[in-house]
């Protein structure tokens, strides 16, 4: 083909990201603006339709969390139609929710974040023998030979040298605030293309469950693989036998890989300890249900809310509240039929677009009018931040042991007191901390899933109420998972065995949310003011908080002085989509 | 990797934005056409990204049905071979963005990227949201379709392929 051609496929992502921070003459942040600039619009397509096929609608919004919504949705209309599922179905739920935070958090760190903490084309300048040292003496990791970093080295270089656009030449490589000896770059480079090959091994387990892969079939009222062990086609020994094998995998690359890497990357950020707090208040759903999913003291991860840093005083939310929960799109790219003031419950919600921006490209956000496709998700009038951080302090607060001695553990290490967890770094290392909380978990879900397969409780489905004539004519159900990236919960409202009205407040519309009626910051907006930034031009210390939310959305940093002046762009991703 | 690698073709593409989910949709074409042909799997890729890597380098052939934005009419069909595909999609896309490209990109990189590797592309006319494709595009499908059954053909014919880089 003669000429080049620019193939530019369109985007995965669901929305965009965009901050917009102003900053004082110390390029310190005064105020930080979050917008989202694509719509979702998934709430329109569910409308009319058979509840039971909304999870197949609702796990195309996204490419990173098809779980997670297609359990949320799920959920949402057991709840409605009050289904309840066998023992050995929310065994095998809990497994893959497990697995998806371990999976998930795992990339996250290695592809994503990792990004901001290590300068690759250093790991060049490593001594192989220095990595080798350091990796023996973090942890009993098989790949740790001067050779084997000698190798990841030559690799590397080879793709340096070769020309190719790839992760090793984009970036603020050379940015000052990178702090790395060369050897632990190396480390880190090393590992994240291990996570590569890691990530197929682990993905077994939802292709077994789900029956197929990259998108596994669910089923309301269960889930879709029967379970026979004298059967090919169906969970039998051979395949508990892979996933046994998937779980292994998955523990050893979080306690020996994982864990051992984050410790020794974060003592050289300790000011992160610092920076980045936000909000202070923190809410999680909760998740891994016992057999009653309507018993939140059978959950692994506790149902809270924490207001104010106050681990003393845990609330528990309840999702189902009209008058505390409610979104308000004031400065959301919405309209509500109430007006401009006021805050509608998911199940009252309204999905009505009032594009009022600039034509794009423009130049700035008009922050005091609407600026985001993002509504602003409020508990009680309060903003919150969810994600991996709510759920540790969840776990710690009320007295989960293993968790209390995860973090109490990381922090001798790192020297740090209690407080240092309100931080971007303690978001970091709680998603960490979860990680091996939840692999561990696998282990003792399996165990209990084969004991209720011994047992003869092999059901995996509950079809009691699969046809739309047993239903009530109308009902309300809320479905949830604690996505890896925070609390995630899906609203229906079924008449006539079609949905009537489908909200979903994702984690990200609580963490990037707007400013809301009374002009309170989002989380995002929140944890950026008072950052410094060594090069503006280069907001490294920008992305290093908004990646330690693990935002869900493709972002473009956009940069404004107090004179109101533009003073540089820089485009740079996350995520590729908005959960 | 090998000839005895997977044969697939790889449907991507999100149906709740119209037109973006044109391979997906042609996959419920695709599929009765190929029902009696063994050795070809017919994959629903999605809205999946990084988590396609295993499946992109686990074939020796991959064929992949997507939206493209050649800069063409809606509607046109643009068919690239394997080393005309741009693995990341340069300036214009954000660093990390993990768009395919990014995980042919990754592929590459890792010295996986299948040997034989064909794009069939759909300029598309409408990607707001909604479930319907455009006219325009729909109309193209069946086309999309009879190209996928010549590149399946095609690798019929040459049973081996060219050296990896």
């Amino acid at each position: 083909m003669a000429g080049r051609l620019v193939v530019d496929p369109i985007t995965r992502v669901e929305g965009h990201l965009r901050i917009e921070a102003e900053l004082d003459a110390d390029n310190t942040i005064t105020q930080a603006y979050s917008s989202g600039t694509m719509v979702r619009g998934i709430e329109i397509i569910l409308e009319g339709r058979d509840p039971r096929e909304a999870w197949a609608f609702a796990q195309r919004v996204c490419g990173m969390c098809t779980t997670a919504h297609s359990f949320a949705s799920i959920r949402s209309v057991e709840d409605a139609l009050r289904i309840r599922i066998p023992t050995a179905a929310n065994l095998i739920r809990n497994l893959m929710i497990a697995q998806q935070y371990a999976h998930d958090h795992v990339m996250h760190f290695y592809h994503l974040h990792a990004l901001d903490w290590v300068d690759i084309p250093s790991a060049l300048k490593a001594d192989p023998a220095g990595t080798s040292e350091i990796q023996q003496s973090i942890s009993s990791w098989p790949n740790s030979s001067p050779a084997y970093f000698a190798e990841v080295q030559r690799k590397v270089r080879a793709i340096v040298d070769g020309g190719q656009p790839s992760i090793f030449t984009n970036g603020y490589w050379g940015h000052p605030g990178y702090r790395l000896p060369p050897e632990v770059d190396l480390l880190a480079v090393a590992h994240y293309l291990e996570a590569l090959d890691w990530q197929a091994d682990v993905t077994k387990i939802h292709t077994i469950f789900g029956g197929k892969n990259p998108h596994p079939n669910f089923v309301v009222g269960g889930v879709p693989m029967p379970i026979d062990l004298d059967s090919d086609t169906a969970l039998n020994a051979g395949r508990l036998s892979i996933i046994s094998d998937s779980i292994d995998r998955i523990t050893q690359f979080v306690d020996h890989v994982y864990l051992p890497d984050l410790l020794a990357i974060a003592p050289y950020y300790l000011e992160y300890a610092g920076i980045g707090e936000g909000l202070g208040n923190f809410l999680t759903w909760g998740e891994f249900p016992g057999d009653d999913i309507h018993d939140t003291s059978s959950f692994l991860v506790p149902r809270a809310l924490i207001l104010d840093r106050d681990l003393a005083n845990i609330t528990e939310p309840d999702p189902r509240d009209l008058d505390r929960l409610k979104e308000f799109v004031t400065h959301s790219w919405y309209e509500y039929a109430q007006g401009e003031q006021a805050g509608l419950h998911p199940w009252a919600g309204e999905t009505a677009f009032d594009y009022t921006g600039p034509e794009p490209p423009f130049g700035q956000l008009e922050v005091e009018q609407k600026y985001s496709w993002v509504k602003a998700p409020r508990w009680n009038g309060v903003p919150v931040e969810v994600g991996p951080l709510a759920r540790v302090l969840a776990l710690y607060a009320t007295g989960n042991e293993q968790t209390k001695e995860l973090v109490d553990a990381v922090l001798a290490k790192l020297g740090a007191p209690l407080t240092a967890v309100f931080s971007t770094l303690g978001r970091t290392a709680a998603r960490a901390i979860e990680t091996k909380v939840f692999a561990d978990q696998m282990r003792t879900l399996y165990g209990q899933l084969v004991a209720a397969i011994e047992a003869g409780n092999t059901s995996t489905f509950n079809d009691e109420r699969w046809e739309p004539r047993s239903w009530p004519r109308s009902a309300r159900g809320f479905g949830f998972m604690e996505a890896p990236r925070g609390a995630l919960g899906h609203w229906i409202v079924i008449e006539d065995g079609k949905i009537a009205n489908y909200q979903m407040v994702v984690p990200t519309t609580w963490n990037a949310s707007p400013r809301d009626q009374k002009g309170q910051p989002g989380a995002y907006e929140a944890s950026l003011v008072g950052t410094q930034l060594a090069k503006p031009e280069w907001p490294l210390e920008i992305l290093r908080t908004v990646h330690s939310f693990d935002p869900c959305m493709a972002c473009a940093v956009h940069m404004v002085d107090t004179q109101g002046e533009e003073v540089g762009w820089a485009a740079s991703g996350m995520h590729v989509h908005l959960e | 990797m090998s000839d005895d690698g997977r044969r697939v073709v790889l449907c991507i593409g999100n149906i709740l934005n119209r037109d973006e989910g044109l391979g997906v949709h042609a996959l419920a074409l695709l599929a009765p056409k190929l029902a009696g042909r063994s050795g070809v799997e017919l994959v629903d890729g999605g809205v999946r990204g990084l988590d396609l890597l295993p499946l992109v380098e686990s074939c020796s052939h991959l064929l992949v049905l997507d939206a493209a934005d050649t800069g063409r009419p809606p509607g046109v069909v643009v068919e690239l071979a394997r080393d005309e595909i741009p693995l990341f999609g340069g300036v214009k896309m954000s660093e990390h963005q993990i768009t395919f490209q990014e995980v042919l990109g990754l592929a590459s990189i890792r010295g996986k990227l299948p040997p034989f590797l064909h794009l069939l592309g759909v300029q598309p006319a409408d990607v707001s949201v909604g479930v319907e494709m455009s006219p325009v595009v729909a109309a193209v499908i069946p086309h999309v379709c009879d190209r996928a059954l010549a590149i399946l053909a095609g690798w019929d014919l040459a049973p081996t392929g060219p050296t990896e880089g």
